[in-house]
């Protein structure tokens, strides 16, 4: 979300999407994909809009946003950092980079750090198990980190940005 | 639930935007009218495959001067180490050279051997380079392209051999590439590259040569069995959807591959996406149904990106739409996110997510060739399995047979990975011992430590020990040893893993991922991972080992759905194959392959010099001695946080 948008902007652009789908309920998934993309995350005031435009029950919007672990309804930091938890990870060490990692950062998994800059993750398995251990930051793969200075090396890039 | 009339209202409603992306775009229709027009321009497109296609060595001094294809292996593991950087760089190096048109670059799906990416194969002259990094671009077209000479650098070396390969590398000698067939040697990402590679060809047989009941005898003839885990045979499926009347049916794509370790699924989208459509397309044309839904994971960008240029030039080619290639087929396809739900894999849990509600999954029968998507008739087919159909229906149901065990026929793609040298993505006929894929294939354990088992089928399967190397891979085999085949991750592990704490890892997983509908799946799976615990942290007791076996097999008998009925696997072949590391952890209060933290214990031996390090590393100071004398640790207070054997410089610490 940049900041010279407002957020009624926001609105209107979901709403232009769902106005676009030739069909509203069953696409529900795929609004709050879009909503997510938009806001950033989906809040309890967003998933009530949805439930309204798309005339369900809120408690069904809620239902499947808790349902999968994609939809989170707390806002991010400025960058997320996914490690990969997959099996191919797991046996190579993502245990301890995941611990390093908290460590840095001073946070737990699933938690943002308190300037907002990082929020941490686990995902299983992004199919890079050639490059295992994996973290994943905004996107982008990296790969074989396994001392604590690499993870610092790897934070210290974002942090500069 | 939705109703029939707005089901149909918008089944018109997709038919509707069939025709749009040409009109659009006001250039003149590209739509292939009919088997002819098809033939026409996969005559017209050979010429892209040229090059790739010489049966006879051409020396890469020879192929100077002639039109050069560069193929940048564009899968996830090589897009991942800056693949697409390569590509902009080779374009702008080549550019500057005067080679911009002799010479062309493409980025390719999965190479296969990821471990040693990123990988390109420059043709006609088949010279594979490895671990390509962005500083190598201007070498390769010095050497290669001005000199006309090989970089001998860049060759693959096998360990063992000395030996250094162009091409024919040791990685692919056992391998068969049935469903990864053009993953790597076509660009995905323009259809008249698969066109040329008898693309679609299938598809007009089966329209124009074909009725449905020949289609699915042939299906059913060549055995083929479906490749997301369970193998039932796919001939049967379409049969059952066919035979069930309804005015509409549905076929949905399974490419919700959710076991932490396989990336099989995703590689053939990324590399081959049109087999899949087509795949589709027949299955569409045979079941009768107008049409399909590729249900993909959201956290497959890549696979999505290819998937969407596919959809849209077979559109803009009349392979998808009305009247597909002159016939009364009328087929589209429309692609459908999952949003992170494991058990979204199980096919009526699958139905519910594309419905737009909770992944649950519901008691079968009836089945979704009953009673599926809204209701209606649906087969849901896994992404490897569609990739097998177009070569079964050129080659022929006897081919495919041919290939295989006596109840397991074809090929079957694994996701090599763990502690092995050659990580990557593998295809071999079904009957491969295992053995051969670990040891031939995968060039043997990493740092040439001892193997210890492998595992197959992610959180459904088990791990499989030393003495069952041999057994040759296929459904029933596996099962037979407590395994399954599963989607086809298949994990390495060594001497380093503790087989309790893996079995206690994809416990944590089903414990995650159980959707919670049923009792038994989701207080079952968090009771078996609360003793794992104990077990691994040294509070555990050998009722808890009994205690472990019997809630398993209730789990495995009382769940609804195939997560729960599999998550007890791990715990139970980790329990027969390696029961002497359970007693250790339970009896011994040790972990033989150090891994369990609470049950490790530090020693600082005789090698120590007194340096005083560890004892200023340690976080709560349970390390004590005189300065240039051996260091003791207080075993009641240390925390079993290593930093002291991390920081020691003579490796006096050790731990067990």
């Amino acid at each position: 979300m940049s900041d010279n948008t407002s957020v009624d902007d926001l609105y209107r652009q979901l709403d232009n999407y769902i106005d676009s789908l030739p069909y509203k309920k069953e696409n529900l998934i795929g609004v709050l994909h879009r909503a997510q993309e938009i806001f950033g995350f989906l809040p309890n005031k967003l998933q009530l809009h949805i439930a309204q435009k798309l005339d369900l029950p809120a408690a069904k919007v809620y239902g499947v946003v808790s349902f999968y672990s994609f939809f989170t309804m707390k806002p991010r930091g400025k960058h997320t950092a996914h490690i990969c938890m997959g099996t191919a990870c797991f046996v190579r060490g993502a245990e301890k980079l995941k611990d390093e990692l908290e460590k840095q950062l001073g946070i737990k998994t699933g938690q943002t750090t308190e300037d907002n800059l990082f929020s941490l993750d686990s995902l299983r398995c992004i199919g890079a198990c050639g490059l295992a251990p994996v973290i994943m930051i905004d996107g982008k793969v990296q790969s074989r980190i396994h001392k604590p200075a690499e993870v610092k090396e790897v934070l210290d890039k974002y942090r500069e940005q | 639930m939705i109703s029939i009339e707005s089901n149909n209202n918008w089944h018109d409603m997709n038919q509707l935007t069939v025709q749009e992306p040409s009109l659009k775009e006001g250039k003149p229709s590209m739509k292939l009218k009919n088997t002819a027009a098809l033939n026409a321009l996969k005559a017209q497109s050979l010429g892209l495959l040229e090059n790739r296609r010489v049966t006879k060595p051409v020396t890469t001094k020879d192929a100077q001067g002639l039109p050069r294809h560069i193929m940048v292996c564009g899968g996830t593991g090589c897009h991942a180490s800056d693949s697409p950087q390569i590509v902009n760089l080779f374009k702008e190096e080549l550019k500057r050279r005067g080679l911009a048109d002799q010479v062309e670059v493409l980025q390719t799906g999965c190479f296969g051997f990821c471990e040693k990416g990123p990988i390109l194969e420059i043709h006609p002259d088949n010279t594979l380079y490895i671990q390509v990094s962005t500083d190598d671009v201007v070498d390769i077209v010095e050497e290669h392209f001005i000199q006309g000479r090989r970089l001998e650098r860049l060759l693959y070396t096998d360990p063992k051999t000395e030996k250094s390969y162009a091409s024919d590398l040791p990685f692919y000698h056992s391998q068969l590439r049935v469903a990864l067939r053009n993953c790597s040697y076509i660009a995905p990402e323009d259809i008249r590259e698969y066109i040329a590679a008898d693309g679609y060809q299938a598809l007009a047989n089966v329209l124009f040569n074909m009725n449905p009941g020949e289609v699915v005898e042939v299906i059913k003839k060549s055995g083929l069995r479906g490749r997301g885990g369970g193998g039932f045979p796919t001939g049967l499926k379409w049969e059952f959807t066919r035979n069930n009347e309804a005015k509409q049916r549905y076929i949905i794509c399974n490419a919700d591959e959710g076991d932490p370790g396989a990336f099989m699924d995703r590689s053939i989208l990324e590399g081959d996406p049109h087999s899949v459509l087509e795949a589709m397309l027949i299955a569409g044309s045979t079941i009768g149904a107008t049409q399909g839904f590729i249900y993909v994971r959201a956290e497959y960008p890549l696979a999505i990106h290819r998937l969407e240029i596919a959809i849209k030039q077979a559109r803009d080619y009349g392979l998808l739409g009305k009247g597909i290639l002159g016939s009364d087929l009328c087929f589209d396809i429309e692609i459908k996110y999952g949003a992170g739900a494991f058990v979204c894999g199980e096919e009526t849990a699958l139905i519910h997510s594309i419905e737009g509600t909770r992944g649950e999954p519901c008691v079968k029968p009836p089945y979704p060739a009953q009673e599926g998507l809204w209701g209606k008739p649906t087969c849901v087919n896994n992404v490897e399995t569609l990739a097998n159909i177009p070569p079964i229906i050129l080659k022929g149901a006897d081919w495919f047979a041919s290939i295989g065990t006596e109840k397991s026929k074809g090929t079957k793609v694994f996701a090599l990975a763990g502690k092995i040298n050659n990580v990557g993505l593998v295809e071999v006929p079904m009957g491969t011992t295992l053995r051969k894929i670990i040891f031939e294939i995968g060039g043997g354990i990493k740092d040439d430590k001892v193997f210890k088992a492998a595992q197959t089928g992610g959180p459904s399967g088990g791990c499989i020990p030393t003495q069952h190397l041999d057994i040759p891979i296929d459904y029933e085999s596996l099962v037979s040893i407590g395994s399954m085949m599963g989607s086809g991750g298949l994990i390495v592990m060594d001497e380093g893993d503790c087989m309790v704490n893996i079995a206690k890892f994809f416990l944590e997983f089903s414990v995650d991922e159980s959707c919670g509908r049923c009792t038994a799946c989701r207080v079952g799976t968090k009771r078996l991972h609360e003793i794992l615990i104990r077990i691994t942290e040294g509070q555990g007791t050998l009722e808890d080992l009994d205690n472990l076996v019997e809630l398993s097999k209730i789990v495995k008998t009382s769940s609804l759905c195939g997560l729960g009925q599999s998550a007890p696997n791990p715990i139970l072949s980790t329990i027969e194959y390696f029961r002497d590391e359970y007693l250790a952890h339970i009896v011994d209060k040790t972990c033989p392959a150090g891994v369990c933290k609470g049950l490790l214990k530090y020693e600082i031996t005789d090698k120590c010099v007194g340096c005083t390090l560890c004892a200023k590393k340690c976080p709560v100071s349970c390390i004590s001695g005189k300065p240039k004398e051996r260091y003791v640790i207080d075993q009641d207070r240390c925390i079993k946080c290593g930093a002291c054997k991390e920081q020691c410089h003579f490796d006096a610490i050790i731990h067990h």
